[in-house]
């Protein structure tokens, strides 16, 4: 049965009625067309669809969006402010982290939600949690470089 | 495709026609023809001729290149340069490098030059991206018209000033007179009258290229242009068009490979509001307004499907079904008489299938106006998949435009249409654009496998303890690598075919991963009975010098002779070197063993690779460690199960692929050689990644490693 659903969506109050058990994911992409969100495995094993629930880096393609009622919610494309890149976007350009990109919108808010957890966390607790991301090009050596340099940026931010 | 100047040495690059190793799908919804669909579970069923696809399929030997200099370069009455070609970016770096061969011979900045690739409307057939050709095939062209078009430039100022060659001066993109003081650009040309009649022009085979010592773009590491919209969501992936009113497709799959649909009820998804049903034979499908809708849609209807299976052979049984089933069986060893007394070395290898998996799984969106079909999809062969819909709808070529978006990996996985031809078929039912997206499972079930194989080798030594006769025989997984780089008294290396139980096609690398993994795991076991140090044995019997340079580089970087002699039990070094597509590479690797556990845990790899002259070296590292990690999935975890005609791990949670944990210290040493043709590298790092790896495992258990993935309590 067709519900109401608020919640905030990259800094905006969003209405709309839809079957609760439909995944974010697809309705993030499909109703709202912000299709910057992956499809990747659709069982939470690689991260791909990750987004921020509430700030919790969150995969979208097992939450169903009838969870996501008074709650906030940023996708990729809520991330930049304006024409200013993330500072963790900024990282993964300038290192050039990705090949294919498919999985980076998912690495990229997978950073922003771990030092969001914990803005002093660690090089090891941050890259404990990226373990959940899958990269297929496997190019872990320029991400994990690349998260090394956000974090040097946020660590000068937070200082 | 252009002749190649001399000024471009042809690489050393095997022709191979790679559309002949990949088994498609062959749909077929002609109207007058009786549509059927030829299920998958290949060799059990049918051989799958295609002669209207082998003459469409884009390969190589048929791909024209750019008729003119128009159909290569646009150049904007605004100012803005178009490179127009047929090859795709899949996360492997040739939208940069093609960027960088224009830009160089343009001679403008880098970020002045925008790529129009693959799309089959607009740009000249380049070929299939694969095989790592753009280097060695297309970025030559590419910079051959380039330069034409600045030559043109050229000819225009001293046209236009009336005065002589050497007065003018290209500068900053622009041409300047010998005052300096007046100047013009590639949009006064495009502004001109001639510009039209000049751009219609062939490109000159012999127009002059800028030499290596002068470039200025090339050779530069260069990011990948459309670098921010990757992170900012904005890119378009083949999953992500959306047209209007479009609706969202599912497919029926066979329950099992080779099932056959006896009977389905349409009845309770037809009932449904806004769901279109299609059914072609064996073709069934669904489309609604979302996702949720058509796979709630496609479930009602597969509970009522009734099949009829086949018999299938399991994972278990399927090194001995594939050497049952071999064409005319496995031959045998020539040299047999001359093995009597000599010391002789006999093993037997076995490769999985595994599966590529690219993240963003088949995806195609296809829209039909009267007769004349658009699909933007995920391939790595816009023409081939122009020629599949074609052949599957009964239409000429001319009729389908294939659009490829910067799409989310390939790894050799995407060769084929299918999954443009399933959205056209639900298209054309529903009268509306069509998404079809595949699932995970159907990836990891639906798509081409990278052929299993048994490797039987048997090599004998002479007195001085090299090698006087080598048996090396491929069973099913390819002939790629399958001779020997080293200098052997005699040899006889086949592959041969057998009857695959499952879809395969090519993968990263072609057949090189399965051969160069049972040779140089096969040369370990032959040095150990030479008591030989693996090292000093390969170089013994290696003439190639640039194959001797990137092991010696390898081992000199790991420190080789030192790490080999120490003796812990649960450390192991492991070196191995190989050759592929005109590019050398050599690994050593370190493995770290927790035998309760069963684990292994690679610690370092220190790789040495040689391509020729190095263009983007920014990319080719990431090609590299990219490659060495994607090899240790293979070597460690990655291998796909199966029974009765089922894949039983098709989920991430089960085929485990590396992660950020999987990742050793990397080491890697780019062989820059100025001196020599650049060819592609996207393949080549992976090949000795295994072997290396296994032989590791050899030097600390001493027990040998004969197959993928790598068991510890097998060792």
């Amino acid at each position: 049965m067709d519900t109401k659903i608020s919640f905030t969506l990259n800094g905006k109050a969003r209405t709309i009625t839809t079957d609760p058990d439909r995944s974010l994911l697809e309705v993030l992409r499909e109703d709202l067309q912000l299709t910057g969100t992956k499809f990747g495995c659709g069982e939470g094993q690689c991260r791909a669809c990750t987004v921020l629930l509430d700030g919790v880096s969150t995969p979208s393609c097992i939450t169903s969006i009838g969870d996501v009622d008074k709650t906030e919610v940023v996708t990729i494309e809520g991330l930049a402010n304006g024409d200013k890149l993330h500072p963790v976007q900024e990282a993964f350009v300038s290192e050039g982290a990705f090949q294919c990109g498919y999985c980076t919108a998912g690495m990229v808010l997978g950073v922003v939600g771990a030092l969001k957890k914990n803005p002093k966390a660690s090089e090891t607790e941050v890259m404990a949690e990226m373990q959940r991301h899958i990269c297929r090009c496997c190019s872990y050596e320029k991400y994990k470089t690349a998260i090394q340099r956000a974090m040097a940026q946020n660590g000068k931010a937070a200082a | 495709m252009k002749t190649i100047p001399p000024e471009i040495p042809q690489p050393d690059v095997e022709e191979i026609n790679y559309d002949e190793l990949v088994e498609r799908v062959d749909y077929d919804f002609g109207l007058s023809r009786r549509s059927f669909v030829k299920v998958l579970g290949a060799g059990l069923l049918l051989a799958v001729s295609l002669p209207a696809i082998a003459q469409e399929s884009g390969r190589r030997s048929r791909a024209g290149g750019a008729r003119n200099l128009g159909a290569r370069i646009h150049i904007g009455k605004d100012g803005v340069i178009t490179v127009l070609t047929g090859k795709v970016e899949g996360g492997q770096g040739a939208r940069a490098e093609l960027s960088q061969a224009a830009a160089e011979e343009l001679g403008v900045p880098l970020s002045s030059v925008r790529m129009l690739m693959a799309d089959t409307g607009a740009v000249p057939d380049d070929g299939g991206t694969y095989g790592s050709m753009t280097t060695p095939r297309t970025v030559p062209p590419v910079r051959q018209g380039a330069a034409a078009a600045r030559a043109l430039l050229i000819e225009f100022a001293m046209q236009q000033w009336q005065v002589a060659r050497e007065t003018v001066q290209m500068r900053d993109g622009k041409i300047f007179d010998a005052a300096g003081k007046r100047s013009l650009t590639y949009a006064d040309l495009a502004n001109s009258d001639e510009a039209a009649q000049l751009l219609e022009q062939a490109i000159p085979a012999d127009v002059k290229l800028t030499a290596v010592n002068e470039w200025k773009v090339l050779g530069a590491p260069a990011l990948r242009p459309n670098a921010r919209d990757i992170v900012t969501g904005a890119h378009k992936f083949p999953s992500d068009i959306t047209r209007a009113g479009m609706l969202y497709g599912k497919i029926l799959r066979a329950p099992s490979y080779g099932a056959k649909l006896i009977s389905i009820d349409l009845a309770p998804a037809k009932a449904m509001k806004d769901v279109v049903v299609v059914q072609d034979d064996q073709f069934v499908g669904v489309a609604a307004p979302n996702s949720s809708l058509a796979e709630t849609a496609m479930q009602k209807i597969s509970d009522t499907a009734k099949w009829e299976t086949v018999s299938h052979p399991s994972s278990k049984e399927l090194f001995d079904y594939l050497k049952q089933n071999t064409e005319g069986g496995v031959p045998k060893n020539p040299f047999a008489d001359e093995l009597t007394g000599a010391k002789v070395v006999r093993k037997e290898y076995h490769i999985p299938y595994i599966q590529h998996a690219p993240l963003e799984p088949r995806a195609a969106v296809a829209e039909w106006s009267g007769d004349q079909l658009t699909v933007w999809t995920g391939s790595q062969n816009p023409f081939g998949v122009r020629g599949e819909l074609a052949h599957a709808f009964h239409l000429p070529p001319e009729n389908m435009r294939v659009v490829i978006p910067d799409f989310g990996g390939g790894f050799g996985g995407k060769h084929t249409g299918e999954c443009a031809i399933e959205a056209a078929r639900l298209a054309k039912a529903a009268g509306k654009p069509v998404s079809l997206r595949w699932t995970r499972e159907e990836e990891f079930t639906w798509a081409y496998f990278r052929p299993a194989g048994v490797i039987e080798a048997e090599a004998s030594l002479d007195a001085q303890g090299k090698i006087a006769t080598w048996h090396f025989i491929n069973i099913n997984s390819g002939a790629q690598a399958v001779d020997t780089p080293y200098t052997v008294g005699k040899r006889n290396c086949h592959y041969i075919a057998s009857r695959p139980p499952l879809r395969h096609g090519s993968y990263r690398a072609l057949a090189s991963t399965a051969n160069n993994f049972a040779r140089e795991a096969f040369m370990d076991e032959v040095a150990a009975a030479a008591g030989a140090d693996p090292l000093e044995f390969r170089l013994a019997h290696l003439e190639n010098p640039r194959l001797r340079a990137v092991l010696e580089k390898a081992a000199k970087e790991f420190d080789w002779s030192t790490r080999v002699k120490k003796t812990d039990a649960n450390l192991g070094v492991g070196l191995a070197c190989g050759m592929e597509k005109g590019s050398f590479v050599a690994a050593c690797a370190e493995v770290q063993l927790d035998r309760k556990a069963n684990q292994i845990k690679v610690t370092r790899v220190c790789q040495a690779f040689e391509c020729g002259k190095i263009l983007n070296p920014a990319n080719l590292l990431a090609q590299v460690q990219g490659g060495i990690v994607m090899g240790l999935g293979a070597t460690l975890r990655e291998e796909m199960q199966f029974e009765q005609g089922r894949i039983t791990n098709a989920s991430f949670r089960k085929y485990r692929v590396p992660r950020f944990d999987d990742l050793p210290e990397l080491d890697v040493h780019l062989l820059d050689r100025p001196d020599l043709p650049s060819v592609g590298a996207g393949e080549t790092p992976i090949i000795i990644i295994a072997p290396a790896v296994a032989n590791a495992v050899f030097h600390a258990t001493g027990k040998s490693v004969r197959a993928l993935p790598v068991n510890l309590v097998a060792a």
